[in-house]
């Protein structure tokens, strides 16, 4: 990796301030993309700011029908959390399956939303279950927060505090893995909730998406077979060496009926 | 010391040190005054270099020197050699197109070196390699076979892009022989291209003493003397008394550490250039660019049948993948080690088998596991059960019908070889029982109940190791003699250490040898030592590959303990006043026999070494051995794979879900060796049939090229093995022993590829090609059932 600055603020504001002086400084949660990529030296940041430091973005908190998590929450800490696994035991499911032990213990919720890799298992139950992002300076639906690949709606120097989930009635994350780097080919979430049914798709578009087809039969019967006649378009979807656009649009179906028998 | 001799299944020796990270690989050597070495490598398939502008990177912080192709060549060194001559069909040499350690004029290929950078560290080395200029004509690249043989293809080297047109057989007896035939089967298939992935990615260190003007290279390599006589002889021209290779422990081979690569003789060059050492280490997404690759075949075969399914005659085609240039041993895996085996376990009696190998803008292709065996095998054991479909046979009744019967041996095939013993009835009997092959169609109607295809699927291989004798692979071109050498010395207090010419990256040599000692001297495991891997340490070696390391190797051990035991005898006699004939070594004593009077084994070795009562006047003080064996055959390992599979039709994905082996290796020193061994040759078996392959783009850009997107086998995704030997002994080694490393990773792949079309039989599959991923089966499912639906 090229040489950088390493900076380890102990709040939010002194972080918030590190990223605003220095337009080439880069945030860091958990690593698991950061340095993978500086390894490669396909970034070059003039400086890092961990906020590993930063205890006000820690934390998990249930209660009133919400689960909030502190955005330096580790993966890991979400799937053992008792309290998330009894409130809305989808996401601990889903949090637990992110990558293998080390990438879990390490990588965090607010790191991979930021990020917003088209493969990334969070972002799905982020949009699947209408969540709140919270910054540093605003409040964000997940509707309005993926914007593309590798695209969010933060701003340059702008930092996820917390991530809030409502507590649906159902919900279930299915994900069909990439063989080789077992990161997501499909991966379905969806929320029975008080207003319909929602079901996000991560790994087969260039970001997370909406698919309303299924959220339409969904809220109207919530059952697998209610998915039978509902086919995902290949339209747009990607296609690499592991999967085409076909191939994954099937597979958005399969994982979605598999997810709401799940739920 | 039946405990711990031929036969007992003792832990590994080596095993403490390396659970514990005490290991002492390659990159753990840190030479005083080191320096280090990134190498700029290419990152387009097929150019013309222009320029390469090293002045503004010379002066970058840290760096010590940048070399260029044109600095290695101006010094008068040589390109790496190749070593195996394969003749055309009409007699004449194989193209063998120069291959420059460092590019001079033109890169072949994504990876290709264009210059080393050595620095003070790592990292500065690499920063200054981005400072280098490096102007690319870029030409159209040749990124498969198919381009590769087409009119008017770009040519790779000046001779075109084919290395040789060779063929085995007898071609006339085969045609009659097709002519009369019942019923011809037909299979076209491809042997996917894999990455060898060893645990520890190579790493080299090179070191001259200016003071003596000798040499180290510090090596990843699973035969040091061989890469010392080839760098030193047509590389560097060192002579071996001042070259010293090291091969300290190596995390894993697997065929990928055998070739002379351009990074050993840069360092080594270098160092001398620089006056320090220099250190190189490869990174894993460099290896997937800078080791050798694996198989790599297109294939179509045909056997022609009686009426009785009986084989009459094989036919087989093959193009081989040789990659850019020629490895080391690449000429010779499609060839002596892959038409040869075409005949299998069946009595075929014609075998006509044409391989052409080619040149493409990609990686070198060399031996990986099991090296031309599992592509013959894999075409031959697919290619059955095709034959069984045409006939309306059963795939295990037309195997047996056309086993070679287990009283024909020594059984000479069509295709040269001759096989000593085997019993290829009783590892099939052995594994139909273990599998419950008799109780498969409950489980498969258990399985469709689940919505899930089962499958099964057969493989009845034959592979040859133990290589090999060396003026049979002298007439066939090989540049090399394949014997092996061990040195034994015994030292004064009775304890011995092994010096061997085979190399351990993974095999277990430190045990099973020491087992060979201790069964034959009566010695125990802890006071025998075996050391490996130095050229100033071991007499001469030919290293490890081929599953030839006990075959060869340990025969030269035994062959070593036959001098110290009949010397041992002699001072024995002397010291018991009886003759040296009288003499017996029983459970570590030497008995005058009939009588109570003995020695034990370390009287003699103190005697050998404080000889005052002595027979000084016919047998010299001390008491060590050399031996060098060279083998009178290959080996022949066969056995009999049975793999279970169940599909996801939903999904595409296949579950291995039970996997038998029975596989005869000959004699078995250490059981849980053999088992460990074929536990991992079976996971890069099912690694290729299910989820490896090596992709390159039409620009010659490997796609797969990080494990990101070439999938590893895991442990998820293999089953609990069913694991079993049944021997026959070999019939031309003192130790009855074949060769065991490569059995799990040749008879595997057709196992699994059985039984994957097996499950997808309702849908009309007769091949399906590997790896099978999810994709390619959902697609004949989706197909299927929409063909199905109108």
């Amino acid at each position: 990796m090229y040489e950088f600055a390493y900076h380890k603020p102990a709040s939010i504001a002194d972080a918030a301030k590190l990223l605003a002086a220095d337009g080439d400084a880069k945030a860091m949660a958990g690593g698991q993309t950061l340095i993978p990529t500086l390894k490669q030296r396909l970034a070059k940041p003039s400086a890092v700011v961990d906020l590993s430091g930063v205890k006000e973005l820690g934390g998990i908190s249930v209660g009133g029908g919400k689960v909030t998590i502190g955005a330096m929450t580790r993966h890991a800490d979400v799937a053992a959390s008792a309290d998330v696994k009894k409130a809305l035991p989808a996401l601990a499911a889903l949090a637990g399956g992110i990558g293998d032990p080390a990438v879990r213990n390490r990588g965090t919720i607010g790191g991979s939303i930021a990020n917003n890799d088209p493969a990334a298992d969070y972002p799905a139950a982020c949009l699947g279950l209408g969540a709140t992002i919270k910054t540093d300076k605003r409040e964000i639906p997940a509707d309005a927060f993926f914007k593309g690949m590798f695209e969010t709606a933060l701003e340059p120097g702008e930092l996820i505090v917390a991530v809030t989930f409502p507590v649906p009635e159902k919900a279930a994350y299915m994900k069909f893995d990439q063989p080789a780097s077992r990161y997501a080919l499909v991966g379905v979430f969806v929320a029975k909730t008080a207003t319909g049914a929602r079901v996000a798709v991560t790994g087969a578009g260039s970001s997370v998406f909406r698919w309303k087809d299924a959220e339409a039969a969904l809220s109207k019967t919530w059952s697998a077979a209610a998915l039978d006649g509902v086919k995902a378009s290949a339209a747009g979807l990607n296609a690499d060496i592991h999967g085409s656009a076909e191939y994954r649009a099937h597979l958005i179906g399969v994982m979605a009926k598999r997810a709401v028998e799940k739920a | 010391m039946g405990a711990e001799g031929i036969g007992a299944a003792v832990r590994r020796k080596e095993d403490f040190r390396f659970l514990t990270g005490r290991g002492n690989y390659t990159d753990d050597i840190n030479r005083p005054g080191q320096t280090h070495a990134f190498i700029l490598r290419s990152q387009v398939a097929h150019a013309e270099i222009a320029k390469v502008d090293t002045a503004k990177a010379a002066m970058a912080p840290g760096v010590v020197a940048i070399f260029t192709g044109t600095d290695f060549a101006a010094d008068g060194k040589g390109g790496l050699p190749c070593g195996w001559l394969v003749k055309n069909k009409d007699g004449s040499n194989m193209q063998e197109p120069p291959h420059p350690v460092l590019a001079q004029g033109k890169v072949r290929h994504v990876g290709d070196p264009i210059a080393v950078v050595i620095a003070e560290t790592r990292e500065q080395a690499k920063d200054a390699a981005e400072l280098i200029e490096v102007d690319l004509k870029e030409l159209p690249a040749v990124a498969t076979m198919a381009e590769a043989v087409k009119p008017g293809a770009p040519k790779i080297h000046e001779g075109g892009n084919v290395c040789y047109d060779w063929h085995l057989g007898d071609k006339d007896a085969c045609e009659a022989a097709f002519k009369g035939a019942h019923k011809v089967a037909k299979i076209d298939l491809v042997n996917n291209r894999l990455v060898p992935n060893a645990m520890e990615p190579r790493a080299a260190i090179g070191d001259f003493d200016r003071a003596t003007g000798e040499y180290t290279l510090y090596t990843t390599s699973q035969n040091p003397h061989v890469i010392r006589l080839l760098m030193g002889a047509f590389v560097l021209q060192i002579p071996e008394s001042r070259l010293r290779v090291v091969a300290p422990d190596v995390g894993g081979g697997f065929g990928s550490k055998i070739y002379h690569y351009a990074e050993e003789a840069i360092v080594t060059w270098a160092s001398a250039k620089v006056g320090r050492p220099i250190k190189w280490t490869c990174e894993r997404s460099e290896s997937f660019m800078s080791d050798a690759h694996g198989r790599d075949h297109v294939s179509h075969a045909e056997m022609a049948m009686d009426k009785d399914g009986r084989f009459l005659a094989l036919r087989v085609k093959t193009d081989a993948n040789m990659g850019a240039y020629l490895s080391t041993f690449a000429p010779a895996i499609p060839t002596y080690l892959y038409a040869t085996l075409l005949a299998g376990v069946y009595t075929t009696p014609v075998v006509y088998a044409e391989v052409r190998a080619l040149f493409t803008n990609t990686l070198p292709v060399d031996a990986y596991r099991g090296a031309g065996r599992p592509e013959a095998t894999f075409l031959l054991e697919r290619l059955v059960d095709v034959c069984a479909a045409e006939m309306g046979m059963d795939r295990l009744e037309i195997r047996k019908r056309n086993f070679i019967p287990a009283n024909a041996f020594p059984y000479q095939t069509p295709v040269a070889l001759q096989y000593d013993s085997g019993d290829y009835q009783a590892t099939l009997a052995t594994a139909l029982k273990n599998s419950d092959w008799a109780g498969f169609e409950a489980r498969r109607a258990a399985a469709k109940k689940r919505g899930k295809l089962r499958g099964i699927g057969i493989s009845t291989y034959i592979e040859a190791c133990g290589i090999a004798p060396s003026a049979v692979v002298g007439s066939l071109g090989a540049r090399a003699g394949l014997y092996e050498c061990a040195n034994i010395r015994v030292h004064p207090t009775g304890s011995v250490t092994v010096f061997t010419g085979c190399h351990s990256h993974g095999q277990g040599h430190e045990t099973t040898y020491a087992q060979l000692v201790a069964d034959r001297l009566g010695i125990p495991l802890e006071q025998i030592e075996v050391s490996h891997g130095d050229t100033n340490k071991i007499p001469f070696g030919m290293g490890t590959y081929g599953s030839r390391s006990l075959a060869v190797g340990g025969t030269a051990i035994v062959k070593a303990l036959d001098k110290i035991v009949d010397k041992a005898k002699k001072i024995a006699a002397h010291l018991l006043e009886a003759a040296p004939a009288d003499i017996e070594l029983k459970d570590g004593k030497f008995v005058v026999a009939g009588t109570d009077k003995a020695k034990a084994f370390g009287e003699i070795s103190l005697a050998a070494y404080v000889p005052h009562n002595y027979p000084i006047d016919t047998v010299e003080p001390g008491l060590e051995e050399t031996a060098f064996y060279d083998p009178k055959n290959f080996t022949f390992p066969g056995g009999c794979h049975i793999c279970e599979v169940e599909i996801d039709p939903d999904t595409g994905v296949t579950k291995v879900v039970k996997f038998t082996a029975v596989d005869d290796v000959g004699r078995v020193i250490n059981p849980m060796i053999v088992e460990g061994q074929v536990h991992g040759g079976l996971a890069q078996g099912i690694g290729q049939a299910l989820l490896e392959t090596c992709v390159y783009d039409d620009k010659g850009q490997l796609r797969s090229g990080s494990y990101m997107d070439y999938t590893m086998p895991r442990a998820d995704d293999l089953p609990s093995f069913d694991v079993a030997t049944q021997i026959t002994l070999c019939t031309h080694n003192p130790l009855g022993v074949k060769g065991v490393g490569e059995v799990g990773a040749i008879g595997s792949p057709p196992a699994v590829i059985n039984a994957v079309v097996d499950a997808l039989k309702e849908w009309g599959v007769r091949h399906i090609d590997m790896p099978a991923t999810p994709q390619k089966i959902w697609g004949i499912i989706n197909s299927g059932r929409q063909a199905a639906a109108e």
